[in-house]
């Protein structure tokens, strides 16, 4: 190869590899802003402020999903598999909402230890089958136990 | 001499000439694949047992996503050639990728978002996988406007080459951002190293409109070069011939 076009190949390489790693630092550091959640286990270990506007994802832990008679609440759990987290919402929930499904709420961090959400998200896994598929799989639910969400 | 087709591949004319023969065959081969894919996917693959139909909006969005990151590596691969070996064509090619590929990230963000209000119950958030795919569009769009901002062909290639190639450092983050980090997106379905989460079912009609979209996307990439050689060369004897030939045999008059 030409000297000249050698110098330019490793003035592009190093231009890449470069940018790369100074991005890679960029988000390495802030790596703990870049998730979109907390994940229960972090409420449980008092990393989430209370009062104020955050986020919470998990599993909605089956047979928790409780609605007042009163008012419009509706109360579930929330699980990463290690610790669970109590949310309380009055309004719609979206249609995919499930227990054994993941679901991604917004609101803030009670006193008491509950969210109080004002947003409830479902989060869709990545596997896609038929009904008469998911039949035969026994109703497998899609984040139980998992601690993965 | 093992260098000489490279240097050939480089020429703007024998592109032209050669590349004419081509487009049939992509543009052909392109349209049946979509078009048997699109009426498999959206007509005969069964409904999904959580989302009903609206998963269908996947083979729209998965096939855009791929190539709006393949694209991505084409553009920033042709910048890098085009600096180390001075390569007209190869900065021709660059150029004409930007355009389409910010196309298909609009359209893989539009679609996103369709597909977020029936399944999420929100059009938009601001996670790590739609941020950075987000960020992926700005590049683009960065790209076609450096690219237009010079009157010097030349300081134009060069500064749209280094930032397709600076750019690069965005395409693993969008790829590993739902493993990385908490998102509402889901993980990767399509997996390379592992058995697929999708019912075969509905994998053949996305696997077809995939390999659909590649070759549009080479047929549309092969055309807009095309026209970007004929504007950039058009003071070359070759292209005054092409162009003079062409008008008497329309019959235009100026």
């Amino acid at each position: 190869m030409h000297p000249a076009r050698k110098q330019r190949l490793i003035l592009v390489t190093l231009l890449v590899a470069l940018s790369s790693a100074a991005a890679g630092f960029v988000t390495y550091a802030m790596r703990s802003n870049m998730d979109y959640f907390y994940a229960p286990s972090a409420f449980v270990a008092g990393e989430v402020p209370f009062e104020k506007r955050i986020r919470a994802g998990g599993c909605v832990v089956p047979g928790s999903v409780v609605r007042d008679q009163d008012s419009l609440d509706v109360r579930f759990a929330l699980t990463d598999g290690n610790a669970e987290l109590e949310v309380v919402f009055d309004k719609i929930l979206p249609d995919l909402f499930a227990e054994g499904e993941a679901a991604v709420v917004t609101g803030k961090l009670q006193k008491d230890g509950y969210v109080r959400a004002d947003q409830v998200l479902a989060k869709h896994d990545e596997s896609y089958t038929p009904p008469e598929v998911a039949e035969t799989m026994q109703n497998k639910a899609s984040c139980g136990g998992d601690a993965k969400i | 001499m093992a260098w000489q087709w490279f240097h050939r591949l480089g020429s703007p004319r024998w592109f032209y000439q050669k590349s004419s023969a081509w487009l049939p065959w992509l543009g052909g081969a392109g349209l049946i694949l979509l078009l048997v894919g699109c009426v498999w996917g959206l007509g005969f693959a069964p409904e999904d047992a959580k989302q009903g139909n609206s998963y269908r909006i996947m083979y729209i969005h998965v096939p855009a996503a791929f190539l709006a990151l393949a694209g991505y590596y084409i553009m920033a691969i042709c910048g890098a050639i085009g600096l180390i070996w001075k390569m007209k064509l190869s900065f021709v090619v660059m150029r004409a990728a930007a355009p389409i590929g910010a196309a298909l990230t609009f359209i893989s963000l539009f679609t996103g978002a369709v597909w977020g209000k029936p399944t999420w119950g929100t059009y938009w958030v601001w996670d790590a996988r739609i941020t950075s795919m987000l960020i992926l569009f700005f590049l683009y769009l960065g790209v076609m406007a450096l690219s237009g901002a010079f009157s010097r062909e030349q300081s134009a290639d060069k500064a749209s080459a280094l930032l397709a190639l600076v750019g690069t450092v965005n395409i693993p983050i969008i790829y590993k951002s739902v493993d990385w980090w908490f998102t509402l997106h889901q993980p990767a379905t399509l997996k390379l190293t592992e058995a697929s989460t999708i019912d075969p079912s509905m994998f053949y009609p996305l696997i077809t409109m995939i390999a659909g979209f590649y070759l549009f996307y080479a047929w549309v990439l092969t055309l807009h070069t095309r026209s970007l050689i004929l504007q950039r060369e058009w003071r070359t004897q070759w292209v005054r011939e092409l162009l003079g030939q062409s008008s008497v045999a329309t019959g235009s008059t100026r």
